[in-house]
């Protein structure tokens, strides 16, 4: 992963003493709500439902087993309020029920408890917290320089930390490494001056491998590193996708861009945004409404820029080839570990023999650019745990993991879990009990159970609806992980509103809090894409009609997959048969699923 | 009132950014430009001829016209809104207007050391801000990553 440089690490300190001299100001009261909002936002840290919530930067999403264990030690000092705002927090929560129209359901969803004292790994491969008192900021701040972190640009209208594919640097059908050019696009972006007051916020991931495991085409600016005919590196670049209410992919701009006019070419991009981009209606303010509604004046105009920025300008932020050397040798693979192997031989061929085990290497284990490595993935989706969350103890014992089986090296994957990168082979029945033994190895990535949540409305401060109480149900009700091999690979999304934290709009199946009435609603759409060889081309998918409430949606899932589980043809899967079948079949099904009016009685 | 003028972008110095708490208003007059108005400041030291630009002017447009002009005044109708940062990197970089570049609007002291990278020379604070607030900021960083109108990209300093 990348080792910081002195200049690197003075950086992070300098910017944590910055925000704490800020936080200072603010809390005597020279520095109101409204002036130090950009300030604390562009630092990670929200003003939530409850208390503040910290988003800390994970560029790429790699983290070393140091990190984890900061993270651990910040989830359990800091992630703790006080009680009575924590009491104070649940009574409000058990409003929700207590005031719910379907609360005499005969099978009630029980929401689970408020939690305290963790971290949550987020679909951009961040890290949050949601109890951490901004009187105790600036320390948290400093604890993470201190193991060269930050929550620098992971919020506010700028430019975001830059997302890439888990298996970055270890896919076997890589093209090129996407890492030396996200963090070389991460330091140009980082207190960018012109760039931190934007219309609205700006996404950027890239991806260097044949298959899209970046949900690349989502974002503000999409890159996917590829040679050209001369076998040259480059871009191509897609601008305008995002989420939200309009959801949209981004289109492509420049079909092949070389890779070392990068930052002249986004610096053109996001110059035009600063100047077109919308500001008189937030929701409006994305890159994507401004493409959409002027795509070829927006790329002609890029590509102006773009010239005044090489010829006239001189090219100020050409890439030289010693610059991508000196990144590149930051990740240089790291030394390999002995294998850790199971001594017992008895107790090896008991394992081979058990199908969880088998399951666990088909689902959990991935295919490595060094055939005797394997990238493995722990799975924080399990019963009683809402998708993403580690305890200290969880992510301290998973750091001893990565420190013995992957040479001190993980990842935050975008499904919310962690993915050890560095694998012999000959380790994985060691690492599979070992992980077996924290709860973290269930063999179901990929699977229904597998599902990407928000936080929704337990926690955030914009949510319509609680994502966490229907996770809980639906991880409730597939607990079986032969009945979830037997429908195959399937992406549900919840999200908790329309802001689409939980992509939503990406899944085969997507779930979408809504407000009615002071009432918690889903919709649900059906046949959404991120990009994956498994998904298909990108697309949101469509929703099957009016909303449903929370004990409806677990009936449409079931229906939605009965349906599917009878129609399908040999070995098809569900996005597949869906997209054969057709959407109006599930559509049809789904709304078969809708309760008689229940409401009226309540 | 101190003189305005900074360094100029080539300059190898770090440059100082001139914070005012109040100035005289100005009475601008229209131009041919839409967006861009003209004025003349009478200080204690000299008069000056000034632009002074809307945030939606495209500032190249000026390029051949900035002979003459001893400022420009670049408005933050928000701080939040950050349309003329841009404006003054492309009349520093682009225009090689050289130049006093004054803030105007809604300035606080936490944008000063964006707008001093951005190649602003002078700023007007609103009036409820505490110029001392600013000075720590702007000498915090030893550095930054990507190049401005001052200097040039770190890669390009090794």
């Amino acid at each position: 992963m990348y080792q910081y440089t002195p200049f690197d690490r003075q950086f992070v300190h300098l910017r944590a003493q910055q925000f704490r001299d800020q936080l200072v100001r603010h809390l005597s009261g020279q520095l109101s709500d409204e002036e130090f909002r950009p300030l604390r936002l562009q630092n990670g840290w929200y003003v939530q439902r409850y208390a503040p919530m910290l988003r800390v930067a994970v560029p790429y999403g790699e983290l070393s087993s140091k990190q984890l264990r900061a993270l651990a030690t910040i989830a359990r000092k800091y992630d703790k309020p006080e009680p009575t705002l924590f009491e104070a927090a649940q009574h409000t929560q058990n409003q929700i029920d207590a005031q719910s129209l379907v609360k005499h359901h005969p099978n009630p969803v029980r929401a689970p408890s408020l939690t305290q004292g963790y971290a949550h790994f987020t679909t951009r491969q961040n890290v949050q917290y949601n109890w951490i008192a901004l009187s105790d900021a600036a320390d948290v701040m400093d604890l993470l320089a201190s193991v060269d972190m930050h929550g620098i640009q992971t919020s506010g209208n700028c430019i975001r930390n830059i997302t890439s594919d888990e298996l970055a640097g270890v896919a076997p059908d890589e093209i090129a490494d996407p890492r030396p050019f996200g963090e070389i696009l991460r330091q140009w972006s980082t207190l960018h001056p012109e760039f931190a007051f934007l219309p609205r916020k700006f996404k950027i991931a890239i991806s260097g491998a044949k298959e899209d495991r970046a949900a690349t085409a989502w974002h503000d600016v999409g890159l996917f590193l590829e040679r050209n005919g001369a076998g040259e590196l480059g871009f191509k670049v897609l601008v305008g996708g995002g989420m939200g209410r309009t959801p949209i992919t981004g289109v492509v701009i420049r079909e092949f861009l070389p890779w070392s006019q990068i930052i002249n070419y986004l610096e053109a991009v996001v110059r035009v945004y600063n100047r077109w981009g919308r500001r008189d209606n937030i929701y409006k303010a994305r890159i994507k409404i401004l493409v959409k509604a002027e795509r070829v004046k927006f790329t002609q105009e890029v590509e102006e820029e773009f010239t005044r920025i090489t010829v006239d300008d001189g090219g100020p932020h050409t890439v030289p080839e010693s610059e991508l050397e000196r990144v590149s040798r930051c990740f240089v693979a790291p030394a390999l570990g002995q294998p850790v192997l199971v001594e017992d031989s008895a107790k090896l061929l008991t394992l081979q023999a058990d199908p969880a085990y088998q399951r666990w290497l088909q689902q959990n284990v991935a295919q490595h650019k060094n055939p005797s490595l394997r990238a493995v993935t722990l799975s924080f989706k399990r019963l009683g745990q809402a998708p993403g969350d580690a305890t200290p103890e969880q992510l301290e014992r998973s750091a001893d993991l990565v420190e013995r089986y992957s040479s001190g090296e993980a990842r935050v994957t975008h499904s919310q879990n962690l993915l050890l990168p560095w694998v012999h082979e000959e380790s994985l029945p060691a690492l599979y009990l070992e992980a077996k033994a924290l709860g973290l190895a269930q063999g179901n990535i990929g699977l229904l159970s597998d599902m990407i949540a928000c936080p929704g409305g337990d926690y955030c401060a914009l949510a319509n609806a609680r994502s966490i109480p229907l996770a809980a149900h639906i991880s409730e009700r597939y607990q079986d992980l032969d009945e979830l091999e037997d429908l195959g690979p399937i992406d549900l999304h919840i999200s908790g509103c329309i802001n689409s934290c939980g992509h939503h709009h990406s899944g085969h199946i997507g779930i979408l809090g809504v407000d009615k009435d002071g009432q918690e609603w889903y919709q649900v759409t059906l046949g959404g894409s991120d990009g994956s060889d498994l998904s298909g081309v990108p697309t949101p998918g469509r929703v099957v009609g009016p909303s449903f409430s929370v004990h409806e949606v677990l009936d449409v899932i079931e229906a939605v997959l009965a349906h599917y589980v009878k129609h399908r043809q040999h070995k098809e899967t569900f996005i597949d048969a869906l997209k054969r079948i057709g959407f109006d079949s599930f559509k049809e099904v789904a709304n078969h699923a809708r309760l008689a009016p229940l409401v009226s009685v309540a | 009132m101190t003189q305005a003028l900074g360094s100029l972008p080539d300059s190898t110095s770090t440059p100082s950014m001139n914070l005012l708490q109040h100035t005289k208003a100005l009475q601008p007059q229209a131009s041919d430009w839409p967006g861009v108005s003209l004025a003349t400041s009478h200080d204690e030291h000299a008069q000056q001829r000034v632009l002074i630009l809307d945030n939606t002017v495209d500032p190249t447009i000026l390029k051949d016209h900035l002979n003459g002009v001893d400022r420009i005044d670049l408005h933050f109708p928000k701080f939040t809104d950050g349309r003329a940062y841009s404006q003054a990197v492309m009349l520093r970089r682009r225009c090689g207007f050289t130049g006093d570049i004054r803030a105007t609007g809604d300035v606080l002291v936490d944008q000063i050391v964006q707008m001093k990278r951005t190649g602003f020379t002078s700023a007007v604070l609103r009036d409820d801000q505490n110029a001392q607030h600013a000075q720590k900021p702007l000498t915090q960083f030893v550095g930054f990553y990507q190049g401005d109108a001052l200097e040039s990209p770190l890669f390009a300093r090794h």
